[in-house]
């Protein structure tokens, strides 16, 4: 039996130790996810709660298709989206974020930064990126979380989903696709654009830019 | 130096996703590894996105509070309760 059924088997025995396990293990990554729509901690651990709910009460019914990791960050997703649509419709940035979804095609760097037609190589960098001296030591500055927190904050919301999931809670390719409903290609392309921008932000902070070294 | 009609740097940052997750062709990741050993532009970029990635796996975890992951439990109980 795979660990999965072992687990699945587990709660529907009403094996309590079990359940807080996989509870306390997944936590901080509900969490996380249910954080990227609802305002506050406190919303966002109601989100988790109404998870594990609806998680017990479908459980005799789970077929085992996907993980029940999956599975269950799947519900997390579809309750924050309801919760978030509720709280956050009054937040001025989300117009503004809709329009910046909407564009389309993005370049993950700035196209001035590369040489143009005229020039003696073109596509080629013109002001390339410098390597980040003591990356370890800065990137792990609260200054620079910071910074990393707000920039996720501002991607797009599939965007975010994806760079969430697959970057900061170490999900696979695969099992993002299936919380997200969404195609491989497709997942791709978001997390792309989405560490494209938090990459060119990180820069603009550790490169100078006008911020404290 | 570089060979006519190869990648661009304005070319290969559109790949490096794709790079990164392996999902590139043969001959495109070839491409990639030639254009990336003569451009040290590039490999700064590459440098750049690695340790972005590292930082976002960085980030601090948030907890469930003790009140709510008691109030789970309790849940669990109630729900193992109404199958008994």
């Amino acid at each position: 039996m795979s660990d999965d059924a072992q687990l699945i088997a587990a709660l529907r025995r009403g094996d309590e130790v079990a359940f807080a396990d996989i509870v306390d293990r997944w936590g901080p990554g509900l969490l996380r996810v249910a954080r990227m729509y609802v305002p506050s901690h406190a919303v966002a651990e109601e989100v988790v709660q109404e998870t594990w709910i609806a998680v017990l009460r479908g459980l005799d019914r789970f077929e085992g298709r996907s993980p029940l990791r999956t599975w269950v960050f799947g519900i997390l997703l579809n309750l924050a989206r309801t919760h978030g649509r509720r709280e956050r419709r009054s937040l001025p940035f989300a117009a503004l974020r809709r329009r910046f979804e909407d564009r389309g095609g993005e370049a993950a760097v700035d196209p001035e930064r590369f040489q143009g037609r005229g020039d003696e190589r073109p596509g080629w960098w013109a002001l390339p990126p410098a390597r980040w001296a003591d990356p370890d030591e800065r990137l792990q500055a609260a200054e620079t979380r910071a910074v990393l927190a707000a920039a996720i904050d501002g991607l797009p919301v599939r965007q975010r989903e994806a760079l969430v999931l697959r970057d900061v809670l170490g999900l696979s390719a695969e099992e993002t696709c299936t919380v997200l409903g969404t195609t491989d290609g497709n997942q791709r392309v978001l997390l792309h654009r989405a560490r494209a921008k938090v990459r060119a932000t990180l820069e603009q902070h550790l490169s100078g830019g006008g911020a404290a070294a | 130096m570089t060979t006519a009609g190869g990648l661009t740097c304005r070319e290969l940052v559109e790949l490096v996703t794709d790079y990164l997750e392996n999902r590139l062709s043969v001959p495109a990741r070839a491409s990639f590894e030639e254009h990336l050993a003569s451009c040290n532009g590039c490999q700064a970029y590459l440098e750049q996105m690695r340790l972005t990635l590292r930082a976002l796996g960085r980030l601090p975890e948030e907890r469930l509070s003790g009140q709510a992951r008691e109030a789970m439990l309790i849940a669990f109980r109630d729900w193992r309760a109404g199958r008994a």
